[in-house]
């Protein structure tokens, strides 16, 4: 050991260690979630929804569950919804894991580059667009398709611009799944994450200066918390007030990372509310009343000008990050079952069949109704073809590649895009 | 007409259009009250309120992307970054965003926003009050980069840009606000005052962002120059004594080639000059386009002068500075060749 060895330098100090925190289980453990606190179904108190922000931070450690284990609603967030409301968010559930099941075949037989699913995570983002109104602006990320066909977005609109083909009104420019509909109050999704964090609230705090009653949400995953567009999103909502809901919806991973990576091992997500001063909830993410009710107590509070609520979904991320992703690599590969909150569908289904509101019969026809309105809108999608990656015969008009980068497009883009004809003209005569 | 400083004239601008459009909003940090630290927003937020112009957290990433959510909304967001060397955090924001949202939606959602900052040196500012960052979003396809060099063209342009419908960045020389500098740092400065492009219509106006101006017509070289550096350009051709045409761009992307090429093809002589860092400088895209489109008109290689591929030293800015020496001595190695 040299004299310059940063050891030497003070004898007595302890040595310092690096904590790089580890997930409980890896691939080959038997995964145990006993550890993690879950309060009862309807032993969260329910706020007025223009309580004091520190009113609500008990409730960012605690849990808002509805369903109980007797799968009946439960407690003072029961959101006391009509069994119709309750059948049309099962069958949007249903819907978003048949389609996700169908389009994640699609990408495996070659017909398009990425898929992502949310299996697992239905409830949050159907009760979410049930609970608002079909003029609010949400800014979603990649795992909300939920939002769509809750509001009704055709599938086969849906699918055209998963295979880039002729009938996806974004020109085959975007990747799949990365959805755009203003009429559908859905923005235009970004693979750049968190990014759309803060837009969301200025979208509201552009409703607030104009005096509309339009609330808009953001969303994001647990993982991309840790960027500063997450920091800049709650100082500007709490700043202005915005009529923002902020949802973190926390999977437990992303990608390979554990949300210890994002900093979830010392506080929950929800708990990052206090430090702004804003309202925060924790809720049970695989509850569908529990979402409902959260989301709608969140947006009564932004219409009555109370201000911006930040919730966490608590939830697992059942598959893997995308069709790209293979999660035997990094967790045990029976960890959804092993989940403590169970399976979003099977328990909205338990509890309409606690209610005498359902029954095995009319789950059978359910599922067949939405396989076969899925299996019926692929193969209309199809008809205007599927992704070929490996061809020059394109499925949109390739000039339409320089359209839409300005209002109008420049002499510079106007040059290229005849250089590109030009190119295109010479591949296929080539090498003569 | 009044006599206006570049100041007065960005700040008549702003005036004149938050009075045409109720969907502008001016946002930024200490542009409400206090009226920014250059006083450019001084008095709006006393006459339009604090809805339309509001002070900002210190978070220029949350200030672009705030003022994204409301191009959304549908309102005409101007966001001003204090200084460009500060802009970096909303880099993001500006390249992934702004510039790709109307193109990623087929047209769908569109970013009408512009960014307004100061830039550029010659105001011992230091390596963090110093920089011309223009290069780097003339590099990003979808949003256009707008520099004026006057009073009357920097309220013409900022109209123009709060008009457009894609995402501007409108960068202000900080350099020439009080006044057309000439490079000649140990001279007493000339006010705007003195300048005939002081005279500004206290009315609406556009100038179209595309195009250049020829703000001095010569045969013997072309002369390539957008800012501050257009004076100090002025300056040194008429101290040296030649017949240069001296193109003032005003616009970076869309670029007007047309102008330029009509001059190279006159003169068969290029000089291009910026006071940012010459390596990947916009003159290098400037150069290129001179080279391939007058190639056969050119007498002499296209010559730089530009700042150096240094941080912006504090101390030493006047040994940094493009000034007309610089200038001077490519211009002549322009024409000796």
């Amino acid at each position: 050991m040299s004299d310059k060895d940063p050891a030497r330098l003070k004898p007595n100090r302890p040595k310092l260690t690096l904590h790089v925190p580890e997930p409980a289980f890896r691939p080959g453990d038997t995964p145990d979630f006993s550890s993690i606190n879950i309060p009862a179904a309807g032993s969260a108190p329910r706020p007025d929804t223009s309580a004091a922000a520190d009113d609500t931070h008990p409730l960012t450690t605690h849990l808002v569950r509805v369903l109980g284990e007797d799968h009946k609603a439960v407690g003072p967030w029961d959101p006391k919804l009509d069994p119709d409301t309750l059948r049309k968010m099962l069958r949007d559930m249903v819907t978003v894991r048949v389609f996700d099941d169908r389009m994640y075949r699609a990408q495996r037989q070659g017909k398009t580059s990425f898929y992502m699913k949310s299996t697992g995570e239905e409830a949050i983002a159907v009760a979410a667009a049930a609970a608002l109104d079909r003029e609010d602006m949400h800014f979603p990320t990649y795992r909300q398709q939920g939002l769509l066909i809750s509001r009704g977005y055709p599938l086969v609109d849906m699918m055209c611009q998963i295979y880039s083909n002729k009938g996806d009104k974004l020109l085959g420019r975007q990747l799949p799944v990365m959805y755009s509909d203003k009429a559908h109050g859905f923005f235009s999704i970004s693979g750049n994450l968190e990014t759309q964090f803060p837009q969301a609230v200025g979208w509201a705090m552009a409703s607030a200066i104009k005096g509309d009653s339009r609330i808009a949400m953001g969303w994001t995953g647990e993982g991309a918390t840790a960027e500063g567009d997450f920091h800049a999103a709650l100082t500007f909502a709490t700043v202005y007030n915005a009529p923002v809901i902020l949802a973190i919806v926390n999977n437990q991973w992303a990608i390979s990372s554990f949300s210890g990576i994002a900093g979830g091992e010392k506080a929950t997500f929800a708990q990052r509310a206090k430090g702004y001063g804003i309202a925060g909830l924790r809720v049970d993410g695989n509850d569908a009343l529990a979402v409902y009710a959260a989301v709608n107590w969140a947006a009564e509070r932004a219409r009555s000008n109370n201000g911006p609520t930040l919730v966490e979904f608590f939830t697992y991320r059942a598959e893997g990050h995308s069709t790209s992703d293979d999660p035997s690599g990094y967790r045990p590969s029976n960890e959804a079952k092993a989940w403590p909150l169970g399976d979003p569908i099977e328990r909205l289904r338990a509890h309409l069949v606690a209610l005498g509101e359902w029954d095995e019969e009319r789950h059978a026809t359910l599922q067949e109704e939405t396989s076969a309105e899925v299996r019926g809108a692929q193969r209309e999608a199809e008809k205007k073809g599927t992704l070929h990656s490996a061809s020059i015969d394109f499925p949109q008009d390739v000039r339409t590649m320089f359209n839409d980068v300005y209002e109008e497009m420049p002499w510079h883009l106007k040059e290229q895009q005849q250089e590109m004809v030009d190119e295109l003209e010479a591949k296929r005569r080539w090498p003569s | 007409m009044a006599v206006m400083n570049m100041i007065q004239a960005l700040n008549s601008a702003h005036d004149v259009m938050m009075e045409r459009d109720e969907n502008v909003v001016v946002m930024g940090e200490d542009v409400g009250y206090f009226g920014g630290v250059f006083r450019v927003t001084e008095g709006l937020q006393k006459k339009y309120g604090t809805s339309r112009v509001f002070d900002t957290p210190i978070a220029e990433n949350g200030i672009v992307a705030t003022a994204i959510g409301m191009a959304a909304y549908g309102l005409r967001p101007v966001a001003e970054i204090q200084f460009a060397d500060y802009i970096y955090p909303a880099y993001d924001q500006i390249v992934s965003e702004a510039a790709r949202l109307r193109y990623r939606t087929a047209g769908e959602w569109h970013v009408p926003m512009v960014i307004r900052s100061p830039y550029g040196g010659g105001i011992f500012g230091g390596q963090t009050h110093s920089q011309s960052t223009e290069a780097l979003f003339a590099h990003v396809a979808g949003v256009k980069t707008v520099i004026p060099s006057t009073p009357y063209d920097a309220k013409g342009l900022l109209i123009a840009a709060i008009e457009d419908n894609d995402p501007v960045l409108f960068f202000e020389p900080k350099r020439i606000y009080n006044g057309p500098f000439d490079g000649f740092f140990d001279r007493p400065l000339t006010p705007w005052a003195k300048h005939p492009a002081a005279e500004v219509p206290e009315a609406y106006y556009k100038i179209p962002i595309g195009q250049a101006a020829v703000v001095r017509e010569g045969e013997e070289v072309t002369i390539l120059a957008y800012g501050t550096m257009v004076h100090v350009t002025l300056a040194t051709v008429r101290e040296l004594g030649i017949d240069a045409e001296v193109i003032d761009l005003r616009t970076i992307v869309p670029l007007d080639v047309e102008t330029i090429e009509r001059s190279v093809q006159k003169t068969g002589r290029c000089v291009v000059v910026h006071e940012a860092t010459r390596t990947n400088g916009f003159g290098a895209e400037l150069s290129a386009l001179v080279q391939e489109r007058c190639f056969f008109h050119l007498e002499a290689p296209v010559q730089r002068a530009t700042g150096f591929d240094t941080p912006y030293p504090h101390s030493l800015e006047w040994a940094y500075f493009p000034g007309p020496v610089r200038i001077g001595t490519a211009i002549k190695k322009a024409m000796e060749a």
